[in-house]
């Protein structure tokens, strides 16, 4: 029986992608200028928290989701939890309405995506109202939703790694 | 078979709750770390463990990963330098004989400067020790503003140190480790800054909002900004010493007064970490606490000392006994009737009772 299907393991889906988030998103806070313009700074753990919920429901997810959103705020200096929170509230929506996402267009999943960024960036933008009692800047916000909006290929390259990779969740 | 008969296809509910539960209680566990976490305290225990070792962890690793960047950088500088050597030089000259007026100017300033502080005795601001750092990791989003810079209290680095590109202001320290210190760039959210504008001497609070020109609030008086206004630290709280230049004043899209930072005129990659604390570093304590009392001007008349309120006398009189005599130890007054000034300023303090006493 060495054709036949292979169990999900969580190190493929889960593991390996957490771990290129980290290296992407550190290598994005460098201090590198290309012709005097800095890198941009697009959440990069977003696709994967979409792709996430989308595969399939898991206990593993969540506690994936909120490491990175810690990680983020380590290495960015935020409030320790203030990315996790902003990570998981997208993650649930798309966890929630995840049968109703099956089956769509690419481009109505990436509309789907994009809300769900607009979801963690307004968290973001909330929390970060209410403690330093000073409203971020919306053009810097936005700048950063057009980065990770972009980066949606990414999660549809993980969809459709793993999607029909559990039968039970079909 | 199909998935409806296959034992497997029974554990979809269960896998499916559970996975429900553990994401309500990860975000409630976020949520509980999110609130207890302190960003806004200086000091370094409150600064917290996780982060204080995830920087010393990241200020390495960030480091060897811009060195080829940098490198990159360097050479590509060197070979434009290279190529554009004349059109350099013809700027440099043209500078150099502009600063060449400058520099007389600031010799006489200078000059009258010193004459001033002669005839006014008046104490400068000591020199302020600097620590060189170079920036290895920099987070630019909208809900935080900061750059790890790679020294830190083995370079004698405080949280609430000033940091100075060769341009301009760039933030305070925030957290500091052992070789890592983690700056708070003026841009960032939380990041509040006394200013002063050059021309009028008005103060204001510059207020970082995550874009790249913070804004200027809380200013005061009729028309105190206007547009290419020089904008400098003005020292006030004493975060800060007087003076560093921040940048100039521009009127924004919304209409508000913000400020193109001086330190973005060039990369921030090396920066300069000003070692100053608070003004009681600046003062010289000793010197202040040496300061004789001036005597009493001779022939002059002075108003005799208030008498005490028969209530307070009564309520304390042994209090009052000691304040009432000035010590052999205070400073010799040159007048023939030191009885004449008010005790309570020449006296020592009343924790040396017994000294009064001959």
């Amino acid at each position: 029986m060495s054709g036949g299907a292979q169990p999900l393991a969580p190190w493929r889906w889960l593991g390996v992608p957490l771990v290129q988030v980290m290296i992407a998103t550190f290598i994005f806070a460098l201090p590198l200028r290309f012709w005097g313009v800095g890198l941009p700074e697009p959440v990069f753990a977003l696709p994967v928290v979409f792709a996430w919920a989308v595969i399939r429901p898991s206990m593993l997810a969540p506690l994936g989701v909120m490491t990175m959103g810690v990680y983020l705020d380590l290495l960015w200096g935020t409030h320790t939890g203030l990315w996790a929170v902003c990570l998981l509230l997208p993650y649930g929506l798309v966890l929630g309405g995840r049968s109703m996402l099956a089956g769509q267009s690419r481009l109505i999943m990436w509309a789907w995506y994009s809300a769900a960024t607009a979801l963690a960036l307004g968290a973001g933008y909330l929390f970060t109202m209410l403690d330093a009692r000073n409203a971020p800047n919306p053009a810097s916000l936005g700048w950063q939703f057009l980065a990770t909006v972009v980066l949606y290929p990414f999660a549809d390259r993980l969809i459709d790694l793993f999607e029909d990779a559990d039968v039970r969740f079909r | 078979m199909s998935l409806r008969d296959n034992p497997l296809g029974e554990l979809r509910v269960p896998l499916t709750w559970t996975a429900g539960i553990v994401f309500i209680v990860v975000l409630i566990a976020s949520v509980a770390i999110l609130l207890s976490d302190r960003r806004e305290a200086f000091d370094t225990d409150d600064y917290g463990r996780a982060r204080t070792l995830s920087d010393k962890v990241m200020a390495p690793v960030g480091d060897a990963l811009s060195t080829p960047g940098r490198l990159t950088g360097q050479g590509v500088d060197g070979i434009r330098g290279y190529f554009f050597a004349v059109s350099e030089n013809r700027r440099l000259k043209a500078e150099l004989k502009d600063m060449r007026q400058w520099r007389d100017v600031a010799i006489a300033l200078r000059d009258t400067n010193e004459r001033y502080r002669a005839i006014l005795a008046l104490k400068t601001d000591p020199p302020i020790p600097m620590a060189s750092a170079r920036i290895v990791t920099d987070s630019r989003g909208p809900f935080a503003n900061s750059r790890l810079a790679n020294a830190g209290a083995e370079a004698g680095i405080k949280p609430g140190n000033p940091v100075m590109s060769e341009n301009g202001l760039v933030g305070r320290v925030v957290g500091v480790t052992q070789g890592v210190s983690r700056v708070l760039l003026l841009t960032d959210v939380a990041s509040r800054t006394p200013v002063m504008i050059d021309r009028t001497n008005s103060r204001a609070i510059l207020t970082g909002d995550g874009g790249p020109n913070p804004k200027l609030e809380y200013l005061r008086g009729q028309d105190p900004v206007k547009s290419g206004d020089r904008i400098l630290t003005s020292g006030d709280g004493g975060v800060f010493p007087r003076g560093l230049p921040v940048g100039v004043a521009v009127k924004g899209l919304d209409g508000r007064w913000r400020v193109v930072l001086a330190s973005d005129k060039a990369p921030v990659d090396y920066v300069r970490i000003l070692l100053f604390q608070d003004f009681t570093q600046v003062a010289n304590r000793a010197g202040l606490e040496r300061l004789a009392v001036p005597p009493p001007t001779p022939g002059a008349t002075t108003l005799p000392p208030p008498a005490p309120a028969p209530a307070i006398a009564a309520a304390l009189p042994a209090a009052k006994a000691p304040a009432a005599q000035p010590a052999p130890t205070a400073v010799k007054p040159a007048a023939p009737k030191p009885t004449a000034t008010n005790p309570a300023v020449a006296a020592p303090p009343a924790s040396k009772p017994a000294g009064a006493k001959p």
